[in-house]
């Protein structure tokens, strides 16, 4: 029954994936990727790993095709038909492929208990984190515990990205009453967003009443992760979600009244800064860094926690980055269309002139 | 051995799907669809690696003797987030590419920079 599982969402997903080379329209692509992610989540779940699977439908399935739906918004959905030289790709696809097939052959089969991979360090953690860490969920207690430093990367690199994207996006927000024909302009278009926004009535009401339950969600997955699936990552991503919801159906300026970006943007830095410091304070005490037997006299009490800061540390800044890039995607979008037509008219300016 | 190595066939197929959609278009955003295409292909390798027969999720319990391997979950776990940060910085370099160009069409783009130099 599992294989049959395995089997049919494989080829599920290899349908799609062609259905993806083959589509033009954009929008159909994204939403095929969305469908992608799912399947993929699905499958996850049907492997065993239930916190990744927990991950990517949040990711995967949500927020990408989001992140994506508003690019295209802004780049256009329609895809060129010509393709860059397709046979000779082909034939170093089919090359490839066909070498990475031969490399397949000697691994060991799908579900073996004797496979290499699990002879390393897995039997370690099985066996003797509860003594070590005393946290029932394996997967936490290797990401915050054993392998705390990794985790702390993966943190600095989402923070990096976030701030890049802020540079690369963030637009100058003027004062509304500048001059007075652009700032009549600016008001008269946050009107027509607010009231197209208004109209969704039944739509508001609702969200209105599940904001606070999927709020509620998002702390019981960041501060349940160390007994069943969840952690610092999906609860910043579920909490991040919610904003996005709000964000969408009450319209970008409402938006940003409630939710301050420099309060976002310092949140992100404290994140980071409070996963480091509790490596720091284990440093000052004489331990290894992230060493957590450091923070308390019973060496369990402390495991638990450095656990609870550092997924506290991973949640804030996740949540953070996730609601920073998509502020900064739709504010690009709603001053787009302004920015975008007194750029090409700059552009063939500078080019008429040469 | 059709049974045994089905997921790495099926992992290597998608991963060359993913592939020959970053070289074959010319769109950017399609080109970033190819890519997390591929990012998956990687995760459902890693993920299919860490079942074990007869395991269950690695959240210790009662009465279980066989977890499957929880090592590989956390490195994948990780990396779903880390991949959509980067993805999203992908998206913002389209956009403002698109800002100056006009276009998200690598040859456009390749015609615009000849005629400036």
């Amino acid at each position: 029954m599992e294989s049959l599982i395995d089997i049919v969402l494989l080829a599920f997903l290899v349908g799609i994936a062609f259905a993806i080379v083959w589509m033009k329209d954009l929008l159909a692509v994204i939403m095929l990727l969305g469908i992608y992610g799912l399947l993929s989540a699905s499958f996850f779940v049907a492997m065993d790993a239930v916190d990744v699977a927990f991950t990517e439908a949040s990711v995967g399935a949500g927020i990408s095709t989001l992140l994506m739906l508003v690019t295209i918004a802004m780049t256009g959905r329609s895809e060129h038909p010509v393709r860059h030289k397709p046979f000779l790709a082909l034939a170093v696809v089919i090359i490839t492929g066909s070498l990475l097939i031969y490399g397949t052959l000697d691994m060991p089969y799908f579900g073996s208990a004797q496979a290499p991979v699990h002879q390393h360090v897995a039997p370690r953690y099985i066996n003797d984190s509860i003594e070590e860490v005393g946290v029932p969920n394996i997967v936490t207690s290797v990401l915050a515990s054993y392998r705390a430093f990794d985790t702390f990367g993966e943190v600095v690199v989402i923070f990096t990205a976030g701030m890049g994207v802020l540079a690369l996006l963030s637009v100058v927000r003027r004062p509304k009453n500048t001059t007075g024909d652009k700032a009549r302009d600016i008001a008269k278009i946050d009107l027509i967003n607010d009231s197209m926004h208004e109209q969704h009535l039944v739509l508001r009401i609702v969200t209105k009443m599940l904001i606070p339950f999927i709020f509620l969600y998002a702390f019981y997955v960041q501060f349940h992760g160390d007994y069943g699936p969840g952690g610092g990552f999906q609860a910043g991503v579920i909490f991040a979600s919610a904003i996005f919801l709000y964000a969408m159906l009450f319209g970008m300026s409402t938006a940003r009244r409630v939710i301050n970006q420099s309060f976002i943007q310092l949140l992100a830095a404290i994140g980071v800064l409070l996963y480091g410091s509790v490596g720091v304070v284990s440093l000052l005490n004489g331990k290894n860094f992230f060493d957590y037997s450091a923070l308390s006299v019973d060496p369990i009490a402390g495991q638990h926690l450095g656990i609870l800061l550092i997924e506290l540390g991973v949640g804030c800044t996740v949540a953070s980055v996730m609601v920073i890039i998509f502020f900064s995607f739709a504010d690009r979008k709603d001053n787009g269309q302004n920015l975008e037509s007194n750029g090409i008219e700059n552009n063939l300016k500078e080019n008429n002139k040469k | 051995m059709l049974m045994g190595l089905y997921n790495y066939w099926i992992v290597v197929v998608l991963m060359m799907v993913g592939f020959y959609i970053v070289i074959a278009h010319g769109n950017l955003i399609k080109k970033i669809v190819g890519l997390s295409i591929f990012q998956t292909s990687v995760f459902i390798f890693y993920i299919s690696m860490a079942k074990v027969d007869g395991g269950t999720a690695p959240i210790l319990a009662d009465g279980i003797t066989q977890y499957s391997n929880p090592l590989p979950h956390v490195l994948i776990l990780t990396a779903i987030v880390v991949g959509i940060a980067t993805t999203a910085l992908g998206l913002a370099l389209a956009v403002r590419i698109k800002e100056t160009y006009g276009s998200i069409e690598e040859e456009e783009i390749q015609k615009k920079d000849n005629l400036d130099c």
